[in-house]
């Protein structure tokens, strides 16, 4: 289980995580999204007690990370794929946190296994690893210690879409035997497939929160008719704004059968009409975290 | 299922996931960076190498009196006491240089321990190149065999006395590295900031001071004979200066730093 409330970060009189609250419940994957700069870096690390909030608290397990006595065997970590030592061998990087959390030098071999570096890769110093088999060895990482809890940051940037997918099914499959799953994404589509629940923030404030469903609900409706022009100047006739996707729709904050009658009344023909679903979604997406709409 | 993937169905022990890694194993495992990069092993590589070419080269061309014990080990402890510094600043800057310091401390967020490892793993890797390099030395006066009295006599003291200068050195680059936090810049500074000192202390008005705070003349003398009571207090303040004053300020900055 993870917990954040109320927390907040500021450099200097910028303040990127802005009172920023959500909880993570065992056996489910939270996606947490924004983009670039957003605040999602900040926020994980103040979670795990690398970096020291200015208000709010920011639980783990039911208490601050740096309280729990041997963290990496609860909690894995991936805060950033590119940074481990170059000169040191894959195998090796495993090997030492195995060590220092002592956890049974046989289970590096599994998870090199698991992750899909073979003994060539094991083998080879991190300087020669491609951004790709260094999100693999990090998410080998922070499965070491059998952890309750993964926080994983951007843990899909370098991975080709076979990864990807392989990636989506080792969190399914952690969160489906009750572990808890934060992780973070500036593209929606890399989490949308596997979280249960998203988190999306944007200037360092929650813009939205709750399960895909939730979130679609309020997304609106995708409407498609020849004459666009017209189409737009019916919905405003019948009060709704409506902006164009940039792909000849227009996606409208209201019920299908609104859209449709909104149509019907102005006399323009509709050619597809639909809840907006994943487009809107992405719109949704790119609304709040712009801040073009709040 | 093969035998690597059946190796995750081990039960880890339930007992360390809720008990704080020991001072000793957060030790072996520092030791561990110091030889696992290529800089680390190499570095040490080549300490082992020098120590047996000096010891070597002694044999061979050595004027009987440098071939006593005495002589051989304070040559054959040279190359480890430049050098061994060194590894003691990359085990602290390379975590922030190779961007490594959020791992360790995600694993190990007492970060005043993760320190304390460091300079344990500092003092135990003194005490091994130490002994290497009085096996080394022992064999090379037994290879010459010089025909001089004592030639093996070798007092407790200044064999203790020489094994503090090794490690005191080497916790020094522990103590830079941690200052600096960058390795370029603390291993440039270690060996430039002591000589730098040292030519200023040679100023004549500057020569009291310089026999308590230049390491060039208090702490030459640990390998020389055994000191006196104001040696070392001498010696004590240097290290003051040398020693503890970097270690306290990287802890200090480690301390209140983000990570990362």
């Amino acid at each position: 289980m993870i917990e954040a409330e109320g927390l907040t970060k500021r450099f200097g009189a910028t303040t990127v995580v802005d009172d920023v609250s959500f909880r993570c419940e065992p056996g489910t994957v939270t996606g947490f999204l924004g983009p670039n700069g957003a605040g999602k870096t900040t926020t994980m690390r103040m979670l795990c007690g690398l970096s020291r909030p200015d208000g709010g608290r920011a639980e783990v397990l039911g208490g601050p990370y740096a309280q729990l006595p041997n963290p990496g065997r609860r909690v894995g970590i991936l805060l950033d794929a590119s940074a481990q030592h170059a000169g040191r061998r894959g195998r090796e990087a495993l090997a030492v946190s195995a060590q220092t959390m002592g956890v049974d030098q046989r289970r590096v071999e599994g998870l090199l296994d698991l992750v899909g570096l073979d003994k060539t890769a094991a083998r080879k110093r991190v300087r020669q690893y491609s951004l790709g088999m260094r999100q693999r060895l990090g998410i080998a990482h922070a499965l070491l210690g059998e952890p309750q809890v993964l926080i994983l940051d951007e843990p899909a940037n370098g991975l080709d879409p076979p990864g990807m997918r392989w990636m989506r099914e080792v969190l399914r499959d952690f969160a489906d035997r009750g572990g808890t799953v934060l992780l973070s994404s500036h593209l929606l589509h890399e989490v949308d497939a596997v979280a249960d629940q998203l988190v999306i923030i944007g200037r360092g404030r929650i813009a939205a929160r709750g399960s895909r469903a939730e979130l679609l609900a309020g997304a609106g409706t995708l409407a498609r008719a020849r004459d666009e022009a017209a189409l737009v100047a019916a919905l405003d006739a019948a009060g709704f704004a409506s902006r164009s996707d940039g792909d000849g729709a227009v996606i409208v904050n209201a019920e299908p059968e609104e859209v449709g009658r909104a149509a019907l009344d102005g006399g323009v023909a509709l050619s597809h009409l639909a809840p907006s679903g994943a487009a809107g979604l992405e719109q949704l997406f790119f609304d709040l975290t712009t801040g073009a709409e709040q | 299922m093969s035998a690597n993937a059946a190796a995750l169905d081990i039960p880890l022990s339930a007992h360390d996931a809720d008990r704080r890694p020991s001072m000793g194993r957060l030790t072996a495992a520092e030791l561990r960076k110091m030889v696992d990069t290529r800089a680390g092993f190499w570095l040490q590589l080549t300490v082992v190498a020098l120590t047996v070419v000096v010891v070597g080269a002694i044999d061979i061309w050595g004027a009987a009196t440098d071939q006593t014990l005495a002589q051989m080990l304070a040559a054959a402890v040279t190359p480890a006491s430049v050098l061994l510094p060194i590894v003691g600043i990359l085990l602290v800057s390379s975590e922030w240089s190779q961007r490594t310091a959020p791992i360790t401390f995600v694993l190990v967020p007492q970060r005043t321990r993760v320190l304390a490892a460091k300079v344990a793993a500092s003092v135990v890797l003194s005490i091994v190149a130490f002994v290497f390099c009085l096996a080394v030395a022992a064999i090379g006066t037994a290879v010459a065999s010089p025909e001089i009295d004592g030639a093996w006599s070798l007092s407790a003291g200044l064999l203790g006395q020489s094994a503090l200068s090794l490690a005191t050195g080497v916790v020094t680059g522990v103590g830079f590295g941690a200052a600096l936090l960058s390795s370029a810049p603390a291993i440039v500074l270690s060996f430039v900031l002591p000589l730098g000192w040292a030519a200023v202390g040679s100023i004549h008005a500057l020569e009291p001071a310089a026999r308590w705070l230049d390491g060039t003349r208090s702490l030459a003398r640990l390998t020389e004979h055994l000191l006196s009571a104001t040696e070392w207090a001498r010696a004590g303040t240097t290290w003051a200066l040398w020693l503890v004053l970097p270690l306290a300020i990287g802890l200090w900055r480690i301390l209140r730093d983000e990570i990362g």
